[in-house]
């Protein structure tokens, strides 16, 4: 599959529609994203950027139209598949989702274990990630005892440590200080550059700006268009 | 390796659960082994007095020696007999008066021996049961001169039918208490996952299989029940060992010892309890997993 610009289609959305209930999340979303993108997805709080992402990862099933991920079709994906399907992605959670009993090193080892990889690849693959994000020294700590910016690293390096096709990162930055937002952006740049597709759901205009790459404005579940990113930045 | 060492460490991490479903198993399992063993022992008591087991067969008065020679030819080629003795009306008072010892002088003044000439009969073990005898008396009461067979028919019918009870009720109670088991296991490790729901809702977004999430449960599930059931077993043992120690003399006798439970039946009831933990992860994992 290949887009407009002939590069590789790594994810397809046509037409699609979310409801919870009543309420109309997603409505006519076609998207189609190339292989090595970086794609902000944009908009006012409950423009729908978080139930697309789910979409993506299939913590929600669309309730009209089509999703394709890197040659799955969503509309038909088994409950055994999806595991398969969520190891193509590397997600970083808005309220990180880190394990608060189990120690940076467990929280990040569960990634490899579930592929069945041995203990010392784990241990010199979380060492070399925990250096990447610059928390080698908190490998033993618990994550309630880290702060917000640590946490979000933690959950970075657990987006990265299965060298993923994807990485969706859902306002990385959302609660983050200013130089800890730096941190993540540069993080995120960095795998950009090294071929990862890099979709990022964010409000925050200022990450766009420093981060560069294509945006999709959302606004009440639909897609505006936008002639350049400068619109939105504005 | 890397799911056991898991489950061990899920184990520790969450060690009041833990406690408490361990301690729940080894409650049921003492309940239930108790009642086992209570069983085994109230049957090898039964089949020790079965052994014991022998017909009487009393004549009339004065049966001629010729015909107490015929009978006696006669009892010994039916089917079942072992051995038969003859207890002449003599010999059975001198063995009354030897039972009595101090009071068997009131035998002296008798005028005439009341007792009856009589066979005692010992039968093949594969002949103990009740059917048999009782077919086998019938058979002893239809020759001429006898006038009496006994062989404690009512006792042994009613001990007989009242272990049947036991054994009815010990299936029943055991059945029981391992079903209520397996539910409060079952609900005891609901718990653990309530409290470990965030837990797997990331392993799963991470790309955890089902197989891969539950795999650890499960050995949980037998490392529980497996110290359950030797805590349970364990505590049986000790009460076993105060119990017969304060009250051997009554509970045993030239008939039968008082035993414990057989390797074959300590390790039953083990794999038992171990299953117990698995079953009541595997039921509460099928649920939670569909949420």
């Amino acid at each position: 599959m290949m887009d407009q610009q002939g590069k590789a289609s790594i994810i397809r959305l046509f037409h699609v529609h979310k409801n919870y209930g009543a309420a109309k999340a997603l409505s006519d979303v076609t998207i189609d994203i190339s292989k090595n993108d970086l794609l902000f997805i944009t908009g006012p709080s409950g423009a729908g950027k978080t139930s697309l992402l789910k979409l993506l990862y299939y913590g929600e099933a669309v309730t009209e139209g089509q999703v394709l991920i890197d040659g799955i079709n969503l509309s038909r994906i088994s409950h055994k598949t999806i595991p398969m399907l969520r190891r193509k992605f590397g997600i970083i959670f808005q309220d990180y989702k880190l394990i608060p009993t189990k120690t940076v090193f467990d929280n990040i080892a569960i990634v490899l274990e579930t592929i069945g990889k041995k203990r010392r690849f784990i241990e010199k693959k979380i060492r070399s990630v925990l250096r990447t994000v610059g928390m080698e020294n908190s490998i033993h700590s618990l994550p309630p005892t880290l702060s917000g910016g640590e946490q979000q690293r933690i959950a970075v390096a657990r987006a990265i440590v299965g060298d993923p096709k994807i990485i969706l990162a859902d306002e990385p930055t959302g609660n983050l200080d200013e130089d800890s937002a730096d941190v993540i952006v540069d993080l995120l740049k960095k795998f950009h550059t090294r071929g990862a597709t890099v979709i990022i759901a964010t409000h925050d205009k200022e990450l766009i700006r420093k981060t560069g790459g294509r945006v999709i404005y959302l606004k009440q579940g639909r897609i505006h268009p936008i002639n350049s990113p400068n619109n939105v930045l504005q | 390796m890397i799911y056991c060492k898991r489950a061990i460490k899920d184990i520790l991490e969450h060690r009041f659960l833990s406690v408490v479903t361990i301690v729940t198993i080894s409650v049921s399992i003492l309940i239930a082994s108790a009642f086992t063993l209570f069983f085994i022992n109230a049957n090898a008591i039964v089949n020790s007095w079965k052994k014991g087991i022998r017909i009487m067969v009393y004549l009339k008065p004065n049966t001629p020696e010729i015909k107490v020679t015929e009978i006696k030819r006669n009892i010994q080629e039916m089917k079942g007999v072992k051995d038969v003795r003859f207890i002449s009306n003599k010999d059975a008072l001198q063995r009354l008066k030897n039972q009595m010892k101090r009071q068997s002088s009131l035998l002296d003044n008798l005028k005439e021996n009341p007792l009856p000439d009589a066979f005692e009969i010992q039968l093949m073990e594969s002949f103990q049961n009740q059917e048999k005898i009782e077919k086998l008396a019938a058979r002893l009461e239809s020759l001429k001169p006898v006038d009496e067979v006994e062989y404690g028919q009512i006792w042994l019918g009613r001990f007989t039918n009242i272990l049947n009870l036991f054994r009815l009720t010990g299936f029943a109670m055991g059945s029981l208490f391992l079903l209520a088991t397996v539910l409060i296991v079952a609900n005891t490790i609901r718990l653990v996952l309530y409290s470990r729901q965030k837990e797997v809702e990331i392993m799963r977004l991470v790309g955890a299989t089902d197989g891969f999430i539950k795999a650890p449960f499960y050995i949980e599930g037998l490392i529980q029940g497996a110290l359950g059931g030797i805590i349970g077993l364990g505590a049986l043992f000790i009460l076993f060992i105060l119990i017969s120690s304060n009250m051997g003399q009554g509970l045993t006798s030239s008939f039968f010892t008082i035993r414990f439970l057989s390797w074959d039946t300590f390790l039953g009831i083990w794999v038992c309890s171990m299953f117990v933990g698995w079953i009541g992860c595997f039921v509460s994992l099928k649920q939670f997993l569909k949420q």
